[in-house]
Formats: structure tokens, C-alpha cells, sequence
């Protein structure tokens, strides 16, 4: 039986602006004593009033760029309204109907996804339990987040892995966000649903949403665990109950959180207190034109004009910081090395770029590879006292053994004890030989 | 004399000329406030207030020279007042006290007003009549049995029987214009936008203006002019900007065009105050302006477009009195406020936000279409303020629905965001009247010319409810 497994995801983004989304203060709230970072607006006291953050909403609209969607030139914010002690206001502002980005695509594994829409809206407050007590802290209300939502185009757990770590590259390329998920600064909800007939049109009739999951490998993890728990549950002949489960790292299992028999009424409408975002095409052009090189394009280049290859490109490209690392490396080189043992260096030396500069690198990759000029008749001499020394050297060579030109490069090295030009020193014992 | 009667104007003139000083001032509204009780006040700050006084004593003394210095203001307590409970007349926010001031507090106060109190009115600003108040009814010092019009009741009523020179409040569907009317009083809803609602407990966001309540026109310039402006704390507030509403005050209307629509003098309106604002129509035709007889044909829907708007973002904004960071639980909420909130929470609800408030959104735009239309043919409109004259307590309570038809005439200008003030036009049976001037978008400086020029031909705020 040919069943067919359907994958779509959401995940939350934190980003990286010093303000808050609807507030001045501060959006750095990761360790911070609880409830510092704070104010009428985000602790939602009467009367107060948000104020978009510029920043956050033109990076919000960059990474729709980044996901090749359209940007619509008029936007708004709306309300979400429900009750949490964790939701100052009552109500989340987000944004329903007109998002910033929509109908984006991403290739991935050589496979194209649909971006269904990007949107912007604000994180929540964070509750955590003592004892009989509930503590709230503010820190993070009020902080922006952009939503991802990916059309149901995956049917298996690597890709939406690569998917996954795509993203979270392309947000740190942008900059706008550090994407830690250990921080909550990315979060990830997979939704998995199963057509038991692989040859099902459209949709199945119930949905499953995986929470709380911290990192790619619980993701893969999750799905993989879904698809067998549900395809059981189809194989009695039975529906699996639409509802949100969380990712249980201990018992390495999805377990139950809320049944969801239906949606839930968020009550939507405009937010009043914001007025509409009318962006220019021009502002939407500059936007786009401020966009780094993002990961596919630089795999490209450096692949071309560096002449590497695709595994060490992919390596060098995974984080901006050591794409850059090694550019600068090559443009201090000047041709003194080639791109090729710059990235040899950096890859397998595993070069620590936070301690190492481009300049000291290079400077160590030259004295590496710099020969001592040896006395061309000293070196001949050396080399025939090791011929001597070594008759088998000669007898292998003859009976077609080559490998044993490699024996004999290292015991001349051994009796120089100096730093010198190995082809050199190969190009006089293959004399000698012959 | 007793100072507390003065204008913002002469007050002013007497502090600068050290005739009297700010702590006079401030004792005679204080003894008006104990003297009569119509509960306008939910908090007096008796000792703050005269603290402030002193120190802007000295500050005239010194030789400074602010719009308000020494002046009494008295404050609608929906205005977010740093260290001064500020209960929104609900028992839900009984004991809340903010942490921090609403933006036209900060201004005022910069401008060297003096906080005297914070004024009742109806719980959240839910009410024509200023008897949904959790503290008790305001009475309307023009006769004690009958309401003095909601929601800004106290605010109305405390420069009324002069308790304060003048006070703030907020208008959405009439909130000012009604109680200014029922009460005497010069009562301007601003733009849309012209003045910060930061700080301010909001009632429908989109609906919500913030204005004042004056004995005179020109202190109702006055005013504007310290509290009008772009404020960076609320979104809403557009770039324009502030004029010198004074300089408008000229004194002449020749040439002027005054529209006056048709739907807006119908069955249900008081004969007798449709005679009063025809009379004070006539009054400007005299005077050389042209009266134009024109239409906005989509007033009928304007009650019902209002209340599917306002409750529903009512809804949304009491949300967070949920009874967990601060405030009473939520079964201290009132009848209306309950009201609102189970109305507003329908016409969100799926299956029904296309019927009533998507729909309820185009009828706005058809209302906002129907006075840009107006005002392309005239520079203002005049209306009477309510078709009705003050009722006597209690009349209303258990009909909702007539409650709510006593903002017909008001509603109007809050769905397009427009400005309207209400002028005194004398009294009927003893109950004071109003007439309301309309203009386009930001046009307060016009509605100061044209209300200007009535008032200092009649002078009916000369009048006041007790002896001096």
C-alpha cells in the first residue's frame, strides 16, 4: 500500500532589533532579570499605545524577499484576540489577511517548497511555575516575531530538516535575527497529516501540530515518530484526533497537549491603533537592493570564481561570518597562495576565526609551504648515499613499484632535516634511478 | 469676587497682572467642589493641587509666562494620572493607580496647569447620561433631578457649576457634545488624530477623540492649542500642523457657507430645539453668511453602524481587565460594560464578521463619503447637539436602545473622524441647549470662528447655575 505523507510548517522567528516591536524598550531580554525590560506598552496597562517598529517591519519584508515573495504595497496589523496570563492586552497583534509577504518558494534538496506568507507580529510574555505559584515575566512580551508559513509541499522528515537549517541560514545572512533555537529564538511547528491511498487529492480530513521542539534533529525525530504513530492509527481503519502535540525529548515521543475538534475564534479585526502600512515601490526596490548575497548565490560564486569544490563552497558558505572569513583571507593572499589552500586551511585545521586574523592566516599558510634552498650537489650526494644505503629502493623501482619513490623522498628528508622543495628532491632520485 | 467663576482667558490675565494669586484660584474651586454635591468628582487632590498652585506662584512671581500656569484643570478619570488613582468610574480599576502620565496630562501639566481632580463619569465611558457609573450618578447643576449627559458627566458638570476653570474628557459617539449641551458648556470633540490618546483607557480605538469642556470658545482654543499635536506614542496621530486657533477668532462670518442637513431636523426632535437652532441658524444668515440646505443621506444607518463598530473593539479593549495582573475579577464589571463586551465578542465571531462588522465598515466609508461630498458645497454644518433635552434620572436606564438614539446627532462625526463642537443656545424650561458645528478634517480653527461668533452675541456662559 502506497500511502502519502503531508508536511507543512510554521516557524517563529525572533529578530535581532534593539527595540521591542511596539515599544522602546530593549528586545535583549535572553537571561535578564525578570520583568526589567518593561513599560506601559508591553506590559498592556490601560491607555497605552503600540507603536510599530520600523526596523523589525522592513526585515520582516526583507526575509519575504529572501523567500522570492510578493510583496503587497498596502499591509496592515490586526488583532488576535484570546485570553493567556502570558498575553498582556488580551490580544496578540498580528496580522490575518493582508500579511507583508506572500507566495514566496525556496529549492531545497533540489526540490521546490511554496511560502504560503511571511507576517509580523509580537511574542508573548513567559510563564514558568513555583511551587502553588505562577510567575509571569514581561521581558519578552512585546518582542517581534515573524511567522513563516510553508504551503503542505514536504512528504518526508529531511527535507523539511533542510529546509529548516536553510532558513535559519538565510535569517542569519540577512542579519536580522541570531536564529539560536536553544534562546527560543527559532521555533518550530511541523503540521503532519496521511493519506493512507497515496493516490488522495487535496488534503486529508485532520491535522496534527507538533510544539515546543528545539531543534532539527527533534524535528526529524517528531515526523518520523508521527508518520508510524498515524499510520497505525489509519491502518485500524481510524482517524487520528486533530490536536497540537508537544515533543517529549525523554521519551522520545510526540505526546498529547490540546485536542483541537475545531479552530479556535481569534476574533480577528484591523488593529485600530495602527494605521495601515502603505509601502512605495520604491522603498520595496531599496528593501531588495539592501539584501546580502544569500547562501545559493554564494555557493555559486565561490565554487567559480575560487575554483572550489561543492563540499568545501557548502562548508565555507553554512555561516556568513566564515564565508567572509575566507574572502578576506584571499583578497589579503594577493595571490600569494591560492583560494584552494586558504580553504584547505580553514576546513581541515579547523581554524578558530574569532582568534585567527585573515592577515595571521595567510602569513601561516606562506611559512608552510616556503623551501629552504639546499646545495644542488649536496642534495645529490644525499640522495645517492640513501640509493646506497637502501638497495631495495632500486630493485622495487625496477620491478615497477613506484609507490617506493615516496619511501625514498621521505628518507632523503629525514638526513636534510630542512624544509625543501619535495619535487626537487623527486625529480633527482628518479634521475638517479633510471 | 470669586475666582473660580473666570475664564481660562482671565484667569490667565489676573495671574499675570497679580490681581489674585493661583492658590485663590484654586481655594474657591476647591470650596465649589465641598459646596455643592453632584458627585462630578471621584478623586479631589486637594493637597497636590495646592501644592501645584504654590509653586506656580512663585513661578508668575519669577515672570514666567505659560498658556496655563496656575491654571485649575480637573480631569476625566480615563486619563492615565501618574501616582492619582484612575478608576474609569469602574469598580473593576477601584484601585488602580498608574504608573505613568497620558500624554495630555504631561502636556498640561508642562503647560502649567494644575490637576484638581479626576471627574466621574460612566463606568468606561459606556453611557449618555453619566448613570452607568459604579460611584453614583453626576447631577446636572442646571436642576439636580435631571442627568447632565455622558459619558464625560463630572467633566461637564465641574466647569458647569465652576469647580474647575476647565476640564478634559473624551468623545466617541458624543461623549463631550452631549454633556456640554445638557450642561452649558463649550464642549469640542477634535479630529480624529489631533490630539494623543496615550494614556488615555481606551473605549473604541478608532472611534475615541480626546477633547474638553470650557466656558468659553476661546478657551476651548486655548486648550487645543496646549494638547493638539503629533505625539510619537500613538500611531494615529498625523504630522499636521498645530495653527494659532486663536488668530481665527475674528468676529466675522460674511461669506461663509453653513450647511444644514435635512436629516438632521426630523420627527423625534424636539420642536422646541429645533426652533432654538433654526433660530441660531437665522442668527449667522443675518450676519452674512450663505445657509445651505443639504443632505447626508446615510445618517439613518449611522446608530447602527456605531454600535457594531464600538462594541466590538470595546470587546477587544477590556480584554486585558482580565483580574490577573491588576484590578478586580471580572464580575465587576458592570451591566453596559457586560453588554458591550457579549455584542462586540458576537459580530467578531466567525460566521458573523461579514454580516455585521465587515459591513458595518463599508457603511463608515459610505458616511465619511457623504460629508466629503458636504463639504465640498459648504465650509460647515450646524445641527442641533440632541434631539432631546436632558432627561430626568433613571427615564432611560432600562431602554438601551433610546439610550443609545440620544447620540444620533453625534455619532456621526466620530464614524468620519471629523470635529464638532457644541455651543450653548440658551435654555429651555430651565435646561440648557446646544447647537453642534461640523467641520472637514481638521478644521477646528473654523468651528472656533463660527461658534466664537454666536457666543459673544448671546453671552449664555455668562449665566450659571448657583449665585456668585
Amino acid at each position: 500500500m502506497s500511502y502519502r505523507v503531508i508536511i507543512g510548517l510554521e516557524v517563529h522567528v525572533e529578530l535581532r532589533t534593539k527595540a521591542k516591536m511596539f515599544c522602546t524598550c530593549s528586545a535583549d531580554y535572553f537571561g535578564q532579570k525578570p520583568n526589567t525590560h518593561t513599560c506601559p506598552v508591553c506590559l498592556g496597562l490601560p491607555g497605552a499605545l503600540p507603536v510599530p517598529n520600523q526596523q523589525a517591519l522592513e526585515w520582516c519584508v526583507q526575509i519575504g524577499q529572501a523567500l522570492n515573495c510578493n510583496i503587497p504595497l498596502f499591509s496592515k496589523f490586526d488583532r488576535k484576540n484570546y485570553f493567556y496570563p502570558d498575553l498582556a492586552k488580551g490580544y496578540q497583534i498580528s496580522q490575518y489577511d493582508e500579511p507583508f509577504c506572500l507566495g514566496g518558494q525556496i529549492e531545497v534538496n533540489g526540490k521546490k517548497f511554496g511560502i504560503t506568507r511571511v507576517h509580523m507580529e509580537e511574542d508573548t510574555g513567559k510563564l514558568s511555575h513555583e511551587g502553588d505559584s505562577s510567575l509571569i515575566d514581561f521581558n519578552r512580551s512585546g518582542v517581534p516575531l515573524v511567522e513563516i508559513v510553508t504551503e503542505p509541499d514536504f512528504d518526508n522528515a529531511k527535507d523539511v530538516k533542510a529546509y529548516l537549517q536553510k532558513l535559519q541560514q538565510i535569517v542569519r545572512y540577512l542579519g536580522v535575527s541570531d536564529a539560536d533555537m536553544e534562546k527560543g529564538q527559532m521555533r518550530l511547528e511541523p503540521n503532519i497529516s496521511i493519506f493512507l491511498d497515496g493516490n488522495s487529492k487535496g488534503l486529508p480530513n485532520y491535522k496534527v501540530e507538533v510544539k515546543n521542539i528545539n531543534s532539527f534533529g527533534f524535528v526529524e525525530k517528531a515526523i518520523n515518530f508521527e508518520i508510524e504513530r498515524q499510520l497505525e492509527i489509519l491502518k485500524k481503519g481510524e482517524k487520528p484526533a486533530q490536536e497540537t502535540r508537544g515533543w517529549n525529548e525523554t521519551k522520545n515521543a510526540t505526546v498529547s497537549q490540546r485536542l483541537k475538534e475545531e479552530a479556535n475564534d481569534y476574533r480577528y479585526f484591523p488593529e485600530p491603533d495602527i494605521p495601515p502600512i502603505r509601502w512605495t515601490a520604491e522603498q520595496i526596490t531599496n528593501l531588495k537592493n539592501q539584501i546580502p548575497e544569500l547562501p545559493d548565490e554564494k555557493l555559486i560564486r565561490f565554487k567559480k570564481e575560487f575554483a572550489l569544490s561543492e563540499y568545501d563552497a557548502e562548508i565555507l558558505i553554512r555561516e556568513i561570518v566564515l564565508a567572509d572569513y575566507f574572502e578576506e583571507a584571499v583578497k589579503v593572499a594577493q595571490g600569494k597562495t591560492t583560494p584552494k589552500q586558504i580553504a584547505n586551511q580553514i576546513i581541515n585545521k579547523k581554524i578558530n576565526i574569532d582568534n585567527v586574523l585573515p592577515a595571521k592566516l595567510i602569513e601561516d599558510i606562506i611559512k608552510s609551504e616556503k623551501t629552504e634552498d639546499v646545495n644542488s650537489d649536496d642534495l645529490k650526494s644525499v640522495v645517492q648515499k640513501v640509493l646506497k644505503d637502501n638497495p631495495q629502493i632500486k630493485e622495487d623501482f625496477a620491478k615497477g613499484k613506484d609507490s617506493v619513490v615516496q619511501f625514498a623522498i621521505g628518507q632523503v628528508m629525514y638526513v636534510v632535516r630542512k624544509k625543501i622543495d619535495i619535487n626537487i628532491v623527486r625529480q633527482l632520485i628518479l634521475e638517479e634511478l633510471k | 469676587m470669586k475666582l473660580n467663576n473666570l475664564t481660562i482667558k482671565k484667569t490667565r490675565e489676573g495671574l499675570t497682572s497679580k490681581q489674585f494669586s493661583s492658590s485663590e484660584v484654586v481655594n474657591d474651586c476647591l470650596e465649589q467642589i465641598k459646596k455643592h454635591d453632584l458627585n462630578a468628582f471621584i478623586t479631589v487632590c486637594e493637597k497636590e493641587a495646592l501644592e501645584q498652585a504654590k509653586q506656580a506662584d512663585i513661578l508668575i512671581k519669577a515672570g514666567q509666562n505659560l498658556p496655563l500656569l496656575g491654571v485649575p484643570v480637573a480631569a476625566k478619570d480615563i486619563f492615565s494620572t501618574k501616582g492619582i488613582k484612575t478608576t474609569a468610574s469602574s469598580k473593576v480599576l477601584e484601585n488602580y493607580i498608574p504608573e505613568y502620565d497620558a500624554t495630555v496630562i504631561s502636556k498640561l501639566k508642562a503647560a502649567g496647569a494644575i490637576i484638581i481632580g479626576k471627574t466621574n463619569c460612566d463606568a468606561w465611558a459606556h453611557g449618555s447620561s453619566g448613570e452607568n457609573s459604579d460611584f453614583g450618578p453626576v447631577k446636572n447643576p442646571w436642576n439636580e433631578e435631571y442627568v447632565p449627559g455622558g459619558s464625560s458627566s463630572g467633566s461637564a458638570v465641574s466647569v458647569a457649576a465652576n469647580m474647575t476653570i476647565a476640564a478634559t474628557g473624551t468623545d466617541t459617539g458624543g461623549s463631550i457634545r452631549l454633556p456640554a449641551s445638557f450642561t452649558n458648556t463649550v464642549g469640542l470633540k477634535p479630529t480624529y488624530g489631533r490630539v494623543s490618546r496615550y494614556g488615555i483607557i481606551a473605549m473604541a480605538s478608532s472611534l475615541d477623540t480626546i477633547g474638553h469642556f470650557t466656558k468659553t470658545v476661546e478657551d476651548s482654543a486655548i486648550f487645543l492649542k496646549v494638547t493638539a499635536g503629533q505625539d510619537k506614542l500613538d500611531a494615529t496621530t498625523p504630522g499636521v500642523e498645530v495653527p494659532n486657533y486663536l488668530s481665527s477668532l475674528n468676529n466675522n462670518v460674511k461669506g461663509l457657507k453653513i450647511g444644514v442637513p435635512k436629516e438632521y431636523f426630523i420627527e423625534g426632535l424636539d420642536k422646541r430645539i429645533k426652533k432654538n437652532i433654526e433660530d441660531a441658524i437665522k442668527f449667522y444668515g443675518k450676519n452674512g453668511a450663505e445657509i445651505v440646505e443639504i443632505s447626508l443621506p446615510n445618517t439613518d444607518n449611522a446608530i447602527a453602524c456605531y454600535y457594531i463598530i464600538q462594541p466590538a473593539e470595546v470587546s477587544s479593549n477590556l480584554a486585558r481587565y482580565d483580574g490577573i495582573r491588576f484590578g478586580n475579577l471580572r464580575d465587576a464589571f458592570g451591566e453596559e460594560a457586560k453588554r458591550r463586551i457579549m455584542l462586540g465578542t458576537f459580530t467578531l465571531s466567525v460566521g458573523y464578521y461579514d454580516a455585521y462588522y465587515k459591513k458595518a465598515m463599508k457603511v463608515r466609508t459610505l458616511i465619511l463619503e457623504d460629508f466629503e461630498k458636504a463639504f465640498q458645497k459648504v465650509d460647515a454644518i450646524i445641527t442641533p447637539t440632541s434631539p432631546t433635552l436632558p432627561w430626568k434620572f433613571g427615564e432611560k436606564i432600562d431602554d438601551p436602545l433610546a439610550m443609545y438614539l440620544s447620540d444620533v446627532f453625534t455619532v456621526t462625526a466620530n464614524i468620519a473622524g471629523i470635529p464638532g463642537l457644541s455651543v450653548p443656545t440658551g435654555f429651555i424650561d430651565g435646561l440648557p441647549v446646544g447647537m453642534q458645528i461640523l467641520g472637514k478634517h481638521f478644521s477646528e480653527d473654523l468651528l472656533f470662528k463660527v461658534g466664537n461668533f454666536y457666543e459673544q452675541a448671546h453671552d449664555f456662559y455668562k449665566q450659571t447655575p448657583y449665585e456668585l
